[in-house]
């Protein structure tokens, strides 16, 4: 009679659970995700281990491969490096697509018409400035609103992609068009492109110190400390005397500098040139690395060279077994799925009807 | 003839870990009667009366609804039992109307026939003399406007046993009129009604029957018309304690704080502070009674900059000479000129503490800014917390174990080590030994003491009135956002602050 | 009178690519309503076109004498299906897992573009050549289901009766969607999910329940706009380009429209005007190819314009993008 009205399967909020343990349930969501992936390759008729070894030996077996994985990689990475500041805040910042694309068009601006004018070693770096600062231009219009008014900064950041990738289109095919009716902006000079380091571009670089910036950043100066109180509490944050506001939208500027320069790494360091494409839904696809990273910047390095492998390899997968490149895209949604999902058995416990209720004793 | 009980209780006992909430209370109520359920804070009352609405169910004891035990596991049963509870925080959609808030949740299926909820809602509201508009919206009404949709909500689903708790906290005086002549228009339709309180004028002036309730324990239940404020007060508060709290004169105290004519209003645009004046003195530990929501919480924010200040001044005179005025300084401001202030909020860790942090992450909420480098020094919080941790016998695995997994007591002692370590010349704190125990309560009350002894002003809201009267020097008492009397602690009785708490000015309150 | 012709062609037009997202937005007002912001409608909306475009192919296919109104229906289920099964893996997480909406729906935005690409291109190797359907069913998803009397009313007639079936379609559900969500209890209940799950959770209304149901139907719904596009813009032959970025601009709908199904209707019309008026409309001096981002533009000043009024009755649900968790109270 007592039990009746108990459900069966409740759930409290789990604390704390010991590291080994965490990763394990993450291992698992990894496998678990490589095993749907393997059944949906069997269905549609092919070997899914010819197919995961494909994979691999296409991102990976050859020096040229490994290039073409890493140059997938970095502006993966780049990114997920910029959002993970605004996430630490729960500043929903899914802007960061347009926030490359305006970090390249100002990037190209210089490209195509300063070329001439700038030497290469100066050119460079003005271009990586002023995409940077573009970038953080295009972050900080919401961050305002959102400051000022409280503007819904997830539908916000959303609108100002799209915005911002119409400009290019009107670029493409008005004023910066090259030859009339191609709808194409001409190559870069040179003298505007990013030198390769051991046959990448060096974009690699930027982003490798931008890693171990935003790690410094987040965990040792007064900002990072900031951002992390402001996103656990923004009361306590007022009590110890933040103004919210300012620091939400200083935040955001370097979250989209940070976006604007992998834009400006893209368009001179990869596509030498500016095209409507650009950021290609990196800046997405680098939300879930942030997210699934638990915001470390070391562990963004390991998930974004995951799902470059896995975008590149489905490239070698569609050339030599016929199977759609698509299907990258489809493991990693799977991956994600496994991944956010698992996080619930992190931070939850299911306490399963007729054990005795122990979790209630805390003081 | 003998008349059927509403309501029953036999022997009930709730515990929350090592805490007995309630402790074998046995209470009756009858039709047609209005019960007050008195006592201070922590003594009971609410957890009591969600047994009755389904939110906790009772470790041992009986409920009996009409006779009949019942078993009741949550707000439906509780519904189905004829009972309904207003919470103190209202649980309403914004965006609908009073009506469509009321129809929220009925089992009934298909087309939404407001117009006949709108009539239905109007008919209670007439019978009972409600004064509200089924079709305004809930973000349209005032606080007591959104009460009585509660309460219309609960009698609309036909509930005969109705519990308000503390339903004039929020009320200007003219609205608890207006209520209570409505739960009077109840009474007499045959409900039955428990109102929680702690005023004991409007225990007088509504109620038929008062039980009182101390620190859990059931002290007993008198006929209104057979008692007086004095004696309820006598059960609410118990006898004195002898504490033995060390208690130094400090030998010349000076002037260090003074409000003159404060008053703020909140959101609502009611008083919260009510032209508030006094002086607190460096060198001595002012106490601050009331009941709670009686204006402390606004009072401390005020003199922090945290809350605003409509009229008034707030003047700080610093140790080394010169007045300064507060009011219209931010948080940042006020500390920037000197003025140290050390704040203990009561919601600790939503105002007070990063609860994802360890101690040396929480430490560093009062220093982060300082120092001219990009980088925090984590090198002195992290001395401070661990001296927090052994002064204060912190149970805590490291100093950067997240805060939000401490118990309530440890998170506390964080707080309270944080605030005192920062050397102030004010040091304001609110509830500082909620939820410890007594030992730690004492290497508290010895810590302010300490602060008093270097010269501090220290302002001190408490709960405990045996802990006001044996630690501080004044003790000022506050009433609805008023200052109902300034007494010295050393001379007052216990008796003489309970009614100040329930008066205004010494005279009978509204 | 040269005028107005193109006129009325530009309003045809501009219902004919206001559709599929006036399906697209119906879907995600709902979902919306329940509190889940799912960002996925442009995975979801592939998703539906493409397995809507393989049901009616395969149909097609299998069938001898294919029946048009069949070929319809099984369109519109299909891509039903895959919409709501798309919504459910959101569901699952956000809801009973917990997870964070806005990643959970990118990912679904990511796997969902994949699924349909990966069905289009697999139809198409296998298959070899363009997926594409025959003219006779063509007529049936592109046409009017008027008499044509009706539709050569002078001005009005090709307006209100030269479309195909599914802006009727949608135009119903648009009313059916506001007559349940303002008319009925159970959508008041649905709403209430939205702004305040605590206290509909306290008034005894099953949370999950209806975040689950609004979500997976509100996803069906998107996914037929996916279905709807291909088959009426695209030719009945698969084309990502120029599904992508349909889902987005419905996203922006839902705000544009304040999540009213009624402003819906007019709102996609007028998107729809602006997807298309750089083809038929050059005003001096403005690039073409800037009316296209318009619509986004005007989004956000909406969404500008109604945080600074901070009107209570024009903002998204109030718990919209959270999820709620009983014992966090």
């Amino acid at each position: 009679m007592k039990e009746k009205k108990t459900p069966l399967v409740r759930l409290a909020k789990r604390d704390g659970m010991e590291a080994w343990k965490v990763w394990c349930i993450r291992a698992c969501s990894v496998v678990l995700a490589l095993l749907l992936g393997a059944l949906l390759i069997a269905v549609t008729g092919s070997n899914p281990l010819t197919a995961y070894g494909t994979i691999l030996s296409g991102a990976l077996g050859k020096k040229t491969a490994i290039r073409q994985t890493v140059k997938i990689a970095v502006p993966l990475l780049g990114c997920a490096l910029a959002i993970a500041p605004c996430f630490k805040m729960r500043f929903w910042n899914i802007g960061a697509e347009g926030q490359i694309t305006a970090g390249a068009i100002a990037a190209s601006y210089f490209a195509l018409f300063w070329a001439g004018r700038l030497p290469g070693p100066v050119l460079l770096p003005v271009m990586g400035l002023a995409g940077a600062i573009a970038g953080g231009i295009w972050a900080l219009i919401p961050a305002f609103f959102k400051a000022k008014w409280n503007t819904n900064e997830t539908l916000f950041t959303l609108m100002m992609n799209y915005i911002v990738i119409g400009l290019v289109r009107w670029l493409q095919g008005g004023p910066w068009e090259g030859r009339p009716g191609s709808q194409i902006i001409p190559q870069f000079d040179p003298s505007a492109c990013l030198p390769r380091v051991l046959g990448v571009h060096c974009g690699w670089i930027i982003v490798l110190v931008l890693v171990v910036f935003m790690h410094v950043y987040m965990r040792y100066t007064k900002h990072g400390y900031e951002i992390a109180v402001i996103g656990d509490s923004v009361n306590t944050a007022r009590y110890a005397g933040m103004n919210v506001g300012h620091i939400m939208m200083r935040t955001l500027f370097l979250s989209g500098a940070i976006s604007g320069l992998v834009g400006y790494i893209i368009a001179s360091g990869a596509n030498n040139t500016l095209y409507d494409g650009v950021a290609g839904g990196v800046g997405f696809t680098s939300i879930t690395v942030a997210w699934l990273s638990q915001l470390n910047a070391f562990a963004m390095v390991g998930i974004s060279l995951l799902l470059a492998v896995l975008s590149k390899g489905a490239e070698t997968l569609q050339t030599r077994m016929s199977i759609p490149a698509s299907l990258s895209d489809i493991i990693t949604g799977i991956l994600l799925f496994c991944m956010l999902g698992c996080e619930f058995f992190i931070n939850y416990r299911l306490i399963f009807r007729g054990k005795s209720h122990k979790e209630g004793v805390r003081s | 003839m003998e008349t059927v009980c509403a309501i029953e209780l036999k022997g009930i006992t709730k515990r929350f870990g090592e805490v007995v909430a309630n402790d074998g209370i046995d209470l009756t109520l009858n039709r047609g009667e209005i019960l007050s359920l008195l006592g201070e804070n922590g003594s009971g009352k609410t957890t009591l009366m969600n047994m009755l609405s389904g939110i906790y169910f009772p470790d041992e004891g009986e409920i009996l609804v009409s006779g009949e035990p019942v078993s009741i596991r949550s707000p439906k049963d509780a519904f189905a039992n004829g009972i309904g509870m207003i919470h103190q925080h209202y649980k309403l959609v914004d965006v609908f109307t009073a009506a469509e808030n009321i129809a929220l949740g009925l089992e009934e299926r298909g087309r939404l026939d407001i117009r006949a909820v709108n009539e239905k809602v109007s008919a209670i509201c007439q019978r009972y003399g409600f004064d509200i508009d089924p079709t305004q919206k809930i973000y349209n009404m005032s606080v007591s406007q959104k009460q009585t949709v509660e309460i219309v909500k609960v009698l609309y689903r036909g509930a005969d046993i109705l519990i308000l708790d503390e339903p004039t906290a929020v009320l200007t005086p003219q609205e608890t009129d207006r209520l209570f002549d409505v739960l009077r228009n109840m009474r007499a339709d045959g409900k039955a009604i428990v109102i929680i309180t702690h005023k004991l004028h409007e225990v007088m002036a509504l109620s038929d029957k008062v039980a009182v309730l101390r620190k859990g324990k059931y002290i007993g239940a008198v006929r209104t018309s057979q008692t007086n404020p004095q004696a309820l007060t006598d059960m609410m508060v118990g006898r004195s304690v002898t504490l033995n709290i060390d208690r130094p004169r400090y030998e010349t105290p000076v002037r260090r704080l003074e409000l003159k004519g404060v008053t703020c209003l909140d959101g609502e645009g009611v008083k919260r502070l009510d032209n508030v004046s006094f002086t607190a003195l460096g060198g001595e530990i002012l106490g601050i009674a009331g009941i709670a929501g009686s204006g402390q919480r606004e009072l401390l924010e005020a003199v922090s900059g945290l809350y605003p200040v409509k009229e008034g001044s707030i003047t700080y005179a610093p140790p080394d000479g010169g007045d300064m005025e507060l009011v219209g300084r931010t948080p940042m401001e006020i500390r920037r000129s000197g003025v140290v202030m050390a704040f203990v909020p009561e919601d600790r860790l939503g105002m007070g503490l990063v609860g994802s942090m360890g101690m040396t992450g929480n430490m560093m909420l009062r220093s982060w800014r300082k120092g001219k480098s990009a980088f925090v020094n984590r090198k002195d919080p992290n001395e401070l917390a661990l001296k927090v941790w052994k002064d204060l016998e912190v149970v805590v695995p490291s100093t950067e174990f997240p805060v939000r997994r401490l118990s309530g007591g440890n998170v506390q002692k964080v707080l309270v080590g944080r605030e005192i370590a920062t050397a102030p010349s004010v040091l304001m704190c609110a509830y500082a030994v909620r939820g410890l125990d007594i030992n730690t309560s004492y290497t508290i009350y010895n810590l302010l003491t300490e602060q008093k002894m270097k010269g501090a002003a220290v302002i001190y809201v408490g709960e405990d009135l045996d802990v006001l009267l044996e630690l501080c020097d004044r003790i000022l008492v506050l009433c609805g956002g008023q200052v109902s009397g300034v007494v010295d602690a050393r001379t007052a009785t216990k008796d003489q602050i309970g009614l100040l708490m329930t008066r205004l000015g010494g005279k009978e309150g509204a | 009178m040269n005028f107005i012709t193109l006129f009325i062609a530009l309003i045809i037009a501009a219902i004919t690519y206001g559709t599929p997202l006036l399906f697209g937005t119906l879907g995600e007002i709902l979902t919306e309503k329940s509190g889940n912001l799912n960002l996925g409608v442009e995975g979801i909306m592939f998703m539906g076109g493409a397995v809507g475009l393989g049901g009616v192919f395969y149909y097609e296919k299998a069938a001898s004498s294919p029946n048009g109104v069949l070929a319809v229906v099984i369109g519109l289920v299909c891509a039903f299906i895959a919409g709501a099964v798309a919504s459910l893996i959101f569901s699952f997480l956000t809801t009973t897992l917990r997870a964070n909406q806005n990643v959970t729906g990118l990912a679904l935005s990511i796997f969902g573009t994949g699924i349909g690409q990966f069905i289009g291109e697999y139809m198409r190797v296998r298959e070899g050549g363009y997926i594409a359907i025959g003219n006779m069913l063509k007529g049936y998803f592109q046409n009017s289901p008027f008499p044509a009397f009706l539709q050569k009313i002078p001005f009005i007639g090709g307006i209100l009766f030269g479309n195909s079936i599914f802006f009727y379609l949608a135009l119903v559900l648009a009313g059916v969607m506001y007559w349940y969500l303002n008319r009925t209890r159970s959508g008041l209940y649905l709403r209430s999910v939205g702004e305040s799950p605590a206290t509909a959770d306290a008034a005894g209304i099953n949370v999950t329940r209806y975040q689950y149901l609004a979500t997976v139907i509100g996803g069906g719904v998107s996914a037929i706009g996916g279905m709807v596009y291909i088959t009426t813009i695209a030719g009945c032959v698969w084309n990502h380009e120029g599904l992508s970025g349909v889902g987005w601009l419905a996203v922006a709908l839902v705000i544009f429209c304040m999540w009213r199904p009624l402003s819906a209707i007019w709102g996609s019309i007028l998107f729809g005007a602006l997807m298309i008026l750089y083809l038929r409309l050059v005003i001096p001096f403005v690039p073409t190819q800037l009316y296209k981002i318009l619509p986004y533009v005007v989004t956000v000043i909406v969404l500008i314009v109604s945080s600074m009024r901070n009107n209570k009755e024009k903002q998204p649900p109030a718990n919209l993008g959270l999820s709620y968790f009983r014992e966090d109270r």
